[in-house]
């Protein structure tokens, strides 16, 4: 976090400035993300004479949520600019700043489709700052060694993990897995699952016109096929893990594959790590034959609060860091996906994350969560999906009475089915 | 009474079998904590070259020193403002036979029992209604919900048991009731006042939904907040290496008041029967 | 801390019979006890009667002053409180695990409190030792757990596996099976130094006579165990009991630092804090949050019943 360092320097470089204000943002939990962003915002701090402090929030992104609806709730002026998850926008508008008056049309040179993502009853309310895609990445070492083609569907990975770490196993390294994802019960299952019903042409959940519409045989064999892979390819502590946990499996060299976002790319292949140089990525497989490769589409957004004391600086902020400049620095130190489709011709980010140019075309492909259609209850679908999925994961339920009491729960949420309230 | 000597092998292999079961955790945790980089990922009991880099990159990555500071403040309002209060109170419920006495007893009982998530939506609105939202003093006055209740129950099991000849002799001196609790009784209290304060001080300091619902930036934030945030401190570790050194910085200081107060931790238990 | 048993003796009366000072010294009690009542009125009885009125209403966090009243529409409607499968479930999730843990500490915490009541030179040792993991905050002890029983990286697992019980390493907290044991193993071991202290203390008030007379008579130690210690110590220990399970009901911080949201360790103070914080449903939350309040009072009132017999069979 280094706030101390941080705000020492910054009251070094503003020495004798009188009106210098201190803006405070939130960009996550302490850790890889968080400094890279701290790097950017600190620029802008030296060139503008400002201060700009660091609110941790916790790293698991419910919580990050929870924490935000208080305080922007409490009408609070602690937090000037904050990152909000792409599925957030409809749950926080009311408390968000339009940014439209001060963006003079920056927001031109973002993907089209998530302006309109963060466009609630015709409030620009956040801008995009990075895309996130779930991604599969693999050990192209081990595949190399076993001669193993890179797997195109699900069970074709079971098979290639299954075989690698028996092999893997028996030769001495009894820690190795085939498989680690996200599975503890909270978003980031919501997310996993999503690409797995999606991949088995399962739907969404809830479909774009606000039906109900997981209750149906492909998202059963969906979670049928997930379900299988616990304490087979992928430990029984899989269940709760979340990304970092996931990561620090397979960044110790003990997974062959990993379901995780962009991050992990430049994170794994840092100086002192064990599996640097030898981690490739592809898209995540497809549910069978007649299914296609689905990726969750996430993302986060920058957004300025309500109740900020200087709406005006904190906007500047907020555009800098989505600015062309800091997302093409973000992309080569964090591998975060820009979210300006020019910059994906940038040949410094290309060379840096090949994969960004190969994945360009997923972005287009990839798999909304059914935020825009249940807003403001978008978190209690979620949470009763993830639950739903963690039972069956946890063999505490089969898919189809899963399913089916999900189904239930959902339309008691939304009798009349949900309906946007765009 | 003589005892077999199997009888006396089998006693202290249970001690020895309980004290393993207290300590070993707590020592793991030291042990842990002094390890550095991929040596915490073996699981040996001691470290082989014990280093405090842990410590050293828990109070650089974040202004761990500041949440220390916070804990003390907040815990200490808490015990200060319950103390004043409840010896006011003890003095009357313990001593003076009123109407109405059994009655405020059990309310006050019953506070103490308070699920504090029940309460939780109406304090929200209070702490927001004072302007408290992410102020130290939102903690001080929610802990109040458990300090203030346990350190009256006990404190009105030590008043009675002060002689009466005392306050007798000292009313009859003319002696107002404040000399007769703040210079007579006080001085008398202070082992019980130490055993209570410690008892809610330490309630107080591991108190965490509170502080997880009230307060948001981190120069408000009290220890077990900013523990159970610790996450992903660097990218090659899991950051169980400063999570366990926080763990270490937080404990060792409870753990040595409690064993310095050994004596006076048991008596107030045992006068209020309290669990912290 | 937040239970406390009684050990009531009636309050010293005052020698004088004189009605006019009785009277000016009862004004001065109330006088004395007022801040603490108006303390406690504040921060709890306020705002126990909003939280009451908020679960009537349909308030939502974001903004609590629009809120309209629904009646009991957040107990017993159709999407009410009491007719949902999850509530349920953590109703029978926290009864489980108060049953489970309150048993283990008393019969775990009365064999502690038997050792500690032996005289030997290592009882002060001990007692300092069984202090340890008492005043270990629980959000360390939760952590510290956690890092212990990590399935790549646990001790425990090692040792396990050296001592050949298990052949793989166990996912304490991930797998289903034995998240729900691991979460009551780390409250026994915390929690038993405290009943064991409540029980040394009613141990220690056994008359030694009892002892004495039963060893005369050449008694054996167990049934001096079962027909002396134990009916005397028992009342204490059914008051310890309930305060214990009282504290159990409540139980929210170990369990979210622990296995966090998952539906299989929720327990009703975690399903409240989900409601009324994550879904900003400050009236259902609310809803469910009385009705946790309305078991908690059953508990404590069936409790005073059993103390106020306790005082008046003293």
């Amino acid at each position: 976090m280094k706030i101390a360092l941080m705000s020492t320097a910054a009251l070094l470089a503003l020495a004798g400035t009188a009106e210098a204000a201190t803006l405070r943002m939130a960009c996550g939990a302490p850790g890889p993300g968080q400094n890279v962003c701290i790097d950017s915002a600190k620029e802008w701090a030296k060139k503008t004479g400002h201060e700009v402090k660091f609110v941790a929030t916790p790293n698991d992104s419910n919580e990050q949520l929870a924490l935000l609806q208080q305080l922007l709730g409490s009408g609070s002026d602690k937090i000037d600019v904050m990152q909000i998850d792409v599925v957030w926008p409809g749950i926080l508008a009311n408390q968000l700043l339009d940014l439209k008056p001060y963006s003079k049309g920056a927001e031109a040179q973002h993907f089209g489709s998530i302006i309109t993502n963060n466009t609630v009853a015709g409030k620009l309310v956040a801008m995009p700052w990075y895309i996130d895609t779930g991604m599969m990445y693999y050990r192209k070492d081990l595949l190399g060694k076993y001669r193993l083609p890179a797997p195109s569907t699900w069970d074709e990975m079971a098979a290639t993990a299954r075989k690698i770490q028996d092999a893997e196993r028996a030769a001495g390294n009894d820690k190795m897995w085939g498989f680690v994802w996200q599975g503890r019960a909270y978003e980031g299952l919501t997310c996993n699952a999503l690409e797995w019903l999606a991949s088995f042409n399962g739907g969404t959940v809830v479909d774009a016109q606000g039906k109900v519409s997981v209750n149906n045989p492909y998202a059963g064999k969906a979670l049928d096929t997930a379900a299988k892979w616990v304490g087979t390819i992928s430990p029984k502590a899989v269940l709760n893990f979340a990304e970092e946990e996931a990561r620090g499996v397979f960044q110790s060299g003990n997974a062959v594959f990993m379901r995780n976002w962009p991050y992990a790319w430049s994170v794994m292949n840092q100086d002192g790590s064990a599996v640097k140089g030898k981690v490739g990525v592809m898209p995540l497989p497809k549910g069978g034959n007649g299914g296609r490769h689905a990726a969750t589409l996430g993302g986060w957004q920058l957004a300025v609060s309500k109740y900020s004391k200087n709406p005006q600086l904190a906007a500047d902020l907020l555009l800098y860091m989505t600015g062309a400049q800091v997302q093409k620095y973000r992309a080569i130190k964090g591998s975060f996906n820009p979210t300006i489709p020019a910059l994906y011709k940038d040949p410094d980010i290309i060379k840096a994350s090949p994969f960004m140019a190969e994945l360009y075309p997923t972005f287009s492909s990839a798999v909304p969560r059914p935020s825009t259609v249940t807003t403001g209850k978008y978190n209690q679908v979620s949470n009763q999906f993830w639950n739903a999925t963690h039972d069956v994961l946890s063999g505490n339920a089969k898919s189809s009475d899963a399913l089916a009491q999900l189904d239930r729960s959902l339309k008691r949420l939304a009798p009349a089915g949900f309906v946007s309230a765009k | 009474m003589k005892k077999h000597p199997v009888e006396t092998l089998l006693y202290y292999l249970a001690v020895a079998l309980v004290m393993v079961i207290s300590l070993f955790p707590f020592f793991y945790t030291i042990s842990s904590s002094l390890k550095r980089g991929s040596e915490l990922f073996s699981t040996s009991l001691w470290p082989e070259h014990p280093s405090f880099s842990n410590y050293a990159k828990l109070f650089q990555d974040q202004p761990f020193g500041d949440y220390l500071l916070n804990s003390v403040l907040v815990s200490g309002g808490a015990v200060l403002l319950s103390l004043g209060v409840a010896v006011l109170a003890a003095y009357a419920l313990g001593r003076v036979s009123f109407r109405g006495r059994g009655v405020l007893m059990m309310t006050i009982l019953g506070v103490s029992m308070f699920p504090q998530v029940a309460i939780l939506s109406g304090l929200f609105e209070l702490v927001r209604g004072l302007g408290l939202y992410d102020h130290l003093g939102a903690l001080v006055l929610t802990d109040l919900i458990f300090t203030l209740p346990f350190t009256i129950w006990v404190l009105v099991t030590f008043m009675r048991e002060l002689p009466k000849e005392l306050e007798e002799a000292a009313l009859m001196d003319g002696a107002g009731v404040f000399t007769l609790i703040f210079r007579i009784f006080m001085p008398l209290l202070l082992p019980a006042l130490a055993a209570t304060s410690l008892l809610a001080f330490i309630g107080a300091w591991n108190e965490f939904l509170f502080a997880l619902t009230f307060t948001i930036s981190p120069e408000q934030r009290t220890v077990p907040i900013a523990i159970s945030m610790i996450s992903g401190g660097s990218s090659f570790e899991l950051p169980w290496g400063t999570i366990m050194a926080a763990s270490v910085i937080v404990t060792v200081p409870l753990i040595l008041l409690v064993l310095l107060c050994q004596r006076q931790i048991v008596s107030g238990l045992t006068a209020g029967a309290v669990k912290g | 801390m937040t239970s406390q048993t009684l050990t009531a003796a009636p309050p010293v009366r005052a020698p004088s019979v004189q009605s006019s000072l009785q009277r000016s010294r009862q004004r001065m009690a109330w006088l004395l006890v007022a801040p603490a009542l108006l303390v406690l009125l504040a921060i709890a009885g306020w705002p126990l009667l909003r939280t009451i009125w908020f679960s009537l209403t349909d308030a939502q966090l974001g903004d609590l002053t629009q809120m309209q009243f629904v009646g009991l529409d957040n107990y017993i409607g159709e999407n009410g409180v009491l007719r949902d499968a999850e509530w349920w479930s953590a109703v029978a999730n926290t009864l489980q695990f108060s049953v489970i843990s309150v048993t283990l500490e008393t019969v775990l915490g009365l064999s502690v409190a038997l050792l500690l009541n032996t005289p030997s030179r290592a009882r002060t040792l001990l007692r300092a030792a069984v202090l340890v993991p008492w005043a270990i905050p629980t959000i360390v002890s939760a952590k510290m757990w956690s890092w212990m029983l990590n399935d790549q990286y646990g001790v425990i697992n090692v040792m396990l596996q050296g001592l050949g019980l298990i052949d793989t390493p166990l996912a304490f907290i991930a797998d289903p099976d034995l998240s729900f044991f691991t979460i009551i193993l780390v409250d026994v071991w915390k929690t038993t130094p405290f009943m064991a202290l409540l029980m040394l203390a009613a141990l220690q008030m056994v008359p030694t006579d009892c002892y004495e007379a039963a060893r005369v008579d050449g008694v054996p130690r167990w049934r001096v165990f079962t027909h002396i210690t134990l009916p005397l110590i028992l009342p204490a220990v059914l008051v310890a009991m309930v305060f214990r399970a009282l504290d159990a009901l409540r139980v929210f911080d170990l369990i979210y630092v622990m296995t966090s949201n998952s539906r299989l360790t929720k327990s009703m103070s975690v399903y409240v804090r989900e409601q009324l914080v994550d879904f900003q449903q400050v009236g259902f939350g609310s809803a469910s949050a009385t009705v946790l309040f309305l078991i908690i009072v059953l508990f404590t009132v069936a409790y005073m019943a059993f103390t106020r017999r306790r005082m008046q069979g003293v």
